[in-house]
């Protein structure tokens, strides 16, 4: 007689734990920089720590090792789950979890060191892209498998986008990273001047798109209506902005390139769908959002589901923000100033942050075997750190970067400018600070939770849960 | 652009955004008419899904935006060589700002263009306006004070590289300069007693003895060729003054040693097409009165 089948929990158990240590030291290195802005000395004269080798070290630990370390978590939680079907692949499932812990780890010797392909969220040198692409196929092959073998007819809404993201990121990535090695450390990008432009932030803006955005909405369309104890508000809502949001996204790229020596044609198409991504975009806010109706009041006694909840209100901000600033008028007044770094961590703090805490609040005592987190009290403080944390950061920015547009274009009777850029560098001093208290609060919640994290899991041999054969 | 490629530009876009308007019309008419039915399917126990009509409100803004992406391209162009009613690109919009600045602004500066160097060195007026474009320009590398750093001059003092005369400081702003100082003109044992000569020359006491500046000088004749014999330069070339004290790129005798090894480059760039002469003037008039009190 076989044995009942089990979910394969170790290794979403793997990359929960790493979430949470990720996450800390991502936002740590993110701190450190913005004290740097505020005292450069604090870079102590080494070139590995200055903020040309850290900054790239923040963006890749918060994005691919954080961000992605909670995303391998609940996708292979997730489709487990809703396909009713323990995890397809074999060794290669250990394989995506030690293989993305190497990579986070050659990422964060070799980006100090300097090594950089300077390719903005892709600085990883081609060695360390082979094996992203190795890893990345890995996991397509154990995601895609496990689908195949569901015992439930229909593909639940979370795996789409799942789906959609895990074939994606590997033709960025591939895409983008095509490059002529000339040593083991040092490699060519395949693509000339505007044209290499244009690729890079193809890439970029999907790897928002698609990495931070879709992926993400992946795991709200279970992780609420799981944690609401509601159903989903539309099934067609979420047909309709699935296919319109990964449509349109892979068009937007070009509107990081605006006034640039991009063609107009491509700048116009860039800046057009960008707009065109604003209703598709809240197609996943409203759709979150509205399964809670009926159900408001628990949002007064759980506090994990207030951070799902508030993770979808900044999303819906940033993805109004985000089609405004490509309008060419906008953007000739906020681009290349903080009012970007704002408009992009309230996207990463805001959305992925929070959801990513929510996500682990919700998942891990399941993980574990436990009712519920070591603490709830530790969970509401860190939920109220948080947000403080993010609103005391992206308003700030906000403030700083219209301040800096507006003083950049300034000019006298004569015409010359009033404002040298040392002036607007030292105006923005009193939002530097700002947004620095903002990041410690921020990453101090991140503490919390490790602390909350420990002691719901330390000492608890978790049993393996049977995958139920009824379907 | 090919005839071809902006027309496969042009259908793409299209058909995408069409395919976007065919997508919400047909799932807003649907098969599900009543609000809160529910799919029937139901995963992992207890998930299940509504099927609640797209809002109102979501639909038309989507919409919405669409017929703007139409407007949008008719107006501006976008869609491949296709161009828009208004004729508008960067390239236009920037050469009418700039047609523009220059008719409204080009007299104020034309009037200081006009004036004398060192009359202008002294014009408050011109000094204002001068500082300006000095803050934006040139401060970066020559610090906001205008007292240089390592590598780049300072314009606040009396030593000028290329010589003191107005025409000689607007000519470096106007077509840049390019300083080299060879590597390894002298080697081994030489280099130490060059270092100590060139001290001497400012009137600095290495501690080398007699001797050893007597060969150091003897040695010295590799640099004479631009620095001179008597180690005062030539703003022809560029060439420091070793004697007046003033350092480019430090005084130390390490530093010295590390320019005699290792040789320096400096780059001034030129600044004629992107401020234009009159600007250039003006600016000049600026720097040298910083110095001419």
């Amino acid at each position: 007689m076989d044995a009942q089948p089990t979910y394969n929990d170790t290794v979403v158990r793997q990359f929960t734990i790493m979430t949470v240590v990720w996450g800390i030291v991502g936002m740590l290195v993110g701190v450190i920089i913005a004290a740097q802005m505020i005292w450069p000395a604090l870079n102590f004269e080494t070139a590995w720590l200055t903020f040309g080798r850290l900054r790239p070290l923040h963006t890749n630990a918060v994005i691919f090792a954080f961000g992605g370390s909670v995303l391998f978590a609940a996708s292979y939680y997730i489709v487990q789950r809703t396909c009713q079907a323990p995890l397809f692949g074999g060794p290669l499932i250990a394989f995506t979890f030690w293989g993305w812990q190497l990579v986070i780890v050659l990422a964060a010797i070799t980006l100090p060191l300097g090594l950089t392909s300077s390719k903005e969220y892709a600085e990883l040198e081609w060695p360390i892209d082979i094996l992203i692409t190795l890893v990345w196929v890995s996991y397509a092959i154990v995601f895609f498998g496990t689908i195949v073998k569901r015992r439930q007819k229909h593909i639940y809404v979370a795996n789409w986008f799942f789906g959609a993201y895990i074939i994606t990121i590997a033709v960025l990535h591939i895409g983008n990273s095509a490059a002529l090695p000339v040593s083991m450390t040092k490699s060519y990008s395949a693509y000339p001047g505007a044209i290499d432009a244009m690729v890079q932030w193809w890439y970029g803006h999907n790897a928002v798109g698609f990495f931070l955005t879709a992926a993400f909405l992946g795991i709200m369309y279970y992780v609420i209506p799981k944690q609401a104890g509601r159903p989903v508000f539309s099934y067609r809502l979420s047909v309709v902005h699935f296919w319109a949001l990964v449509s349109i996204y892979m068009w937007a790229g070009p509107h990081h390139l605006l006034y640039t020596s991009l063609p107009n044609w491509t700048q116009s198409i860039g800046m057009v769908f960008s707009l065109i991504l604003l209703a598709p975009s809240w197609g996943g806010m409203i759709n979150g959002i509205m399964t809670l109706s009926g159900a408001w009041h628990k949002l007064r006694t759980d506090p994990v589901l207030r951070f799902l909840i508030v993770s979808l209100s900044f999303y819906g901000m940033s993805t109004f923000e985000g089609p405004m600033m490509s309008v060419k008028t906008v953007n000739a007044l906020s681009h290349y100033t903080d009012w970007t770094i704002g408009h992009v961590h309230s996207g990463a703090l805001g959305w992925v942050g929070l959801i990513t805490i929510g996500t682990v609040y919700a998942l891990l005592p399941r993980l574990f075997g436990k009712p519920q987190m070591y603490s709830n009290k530790l969970v509401e403080v860190h939920f109220w750190m948080a947000t403080i944390g993010v609103v005391l950061y992206i308003a700030s920015m906000w403030i700083a970067g219209i301040m800096q547009g507006l003083m950049w274009r300034a000019v006298n009777d004569d015409g010359t400018l009033t404002y040298s850029f040392v002036q607007s560098l030292e105006a923005m001093y009193p939002f530097y600070t700002v947004r620095l208290l903002g990041g410690v609060l921020y990453l101090s919640g991140m503490f919390v939770m490790a602390y909350n994290v420990w002691k719901t899991v330390a000492g608890v041999k978790p049993s393996p849960v049977p995958v139920p054969q009824a379907a | 652009m090919s005839d071809g490629l902006s027309w496969y530009i042009a259908i793409v876009t299209t058909i995408n955004i069409l395919a976007m308007v065919w997508l919400i019309w047909w799932s807003a008419k649907g098969t599900y008419e009543q609000s809160g039915d529910d799919t029937g399917h139901v995963w992992d126990e207890d998930l299940k899904e509504n099927n609640n009509p797209l809002p109102r409100w979501w639909l038309w803004l989507f919409y919405g935006t669409i017929i703007f992406a139409f407007i949008y391209f008719a107006l501006y162009g976008g869609l491949g060589k296709i161009q828009g009613a208004l004729g508008w690109s960067q390239e236009k919009q920037w050469e009418e700002e700039v047609a523009e600045a220059k008719e409204k602004y080009g007299p104020i500066f034309a009037h200081y263009a006009s004036m004398d160097l060192e009359a202008l060195a002294q014009d408050p007026g011109g000094r204002e306006i001068g500082q300006r474009l000095y803050l934006n320009n040139c401060a970066v590398c020559h610090g906001s004070d205008a007292r240089g750093a390592r590598g780049f001059p300072n314009l606040a003092d009396d030593a000028w590289l290329y010589g003191s005369e107005p025409q000689n400081v607007k000519t470096s702003i106007l077509n840049g300069r390019q300083g080299m100082m060879p590597a390894g003109l002298v080697t081994g044992e030489g280099v130490d007693q060059v270092v100590a000569y060139v001290l001497s020359l400012s009137g600095r006491d290495s501690g080398a003895s007699e001797k050893e500046l007597a060969r150091g000088k003897a040695k010295y004749a590799a640099c004479a060729g631009c620095h001179g014999a008597e180690g005062k330069g030539n703003t022809a070339l560029g060439a420091p003054d070793l004697t007046d004290g003033v350092w480019l790129y430090g005084g130390s005798p390490g530093a010295i040693r590390k320019s005699i090894v290792e040789g320096r480059n400096g780059v001034m760039p030129a600044f004629q097409d992107t401020l234009g002469e009159d600007k250039v003037h003006v600016v000049t008039g600026y720097i040298l009165g910083l110095s001419r009190k």
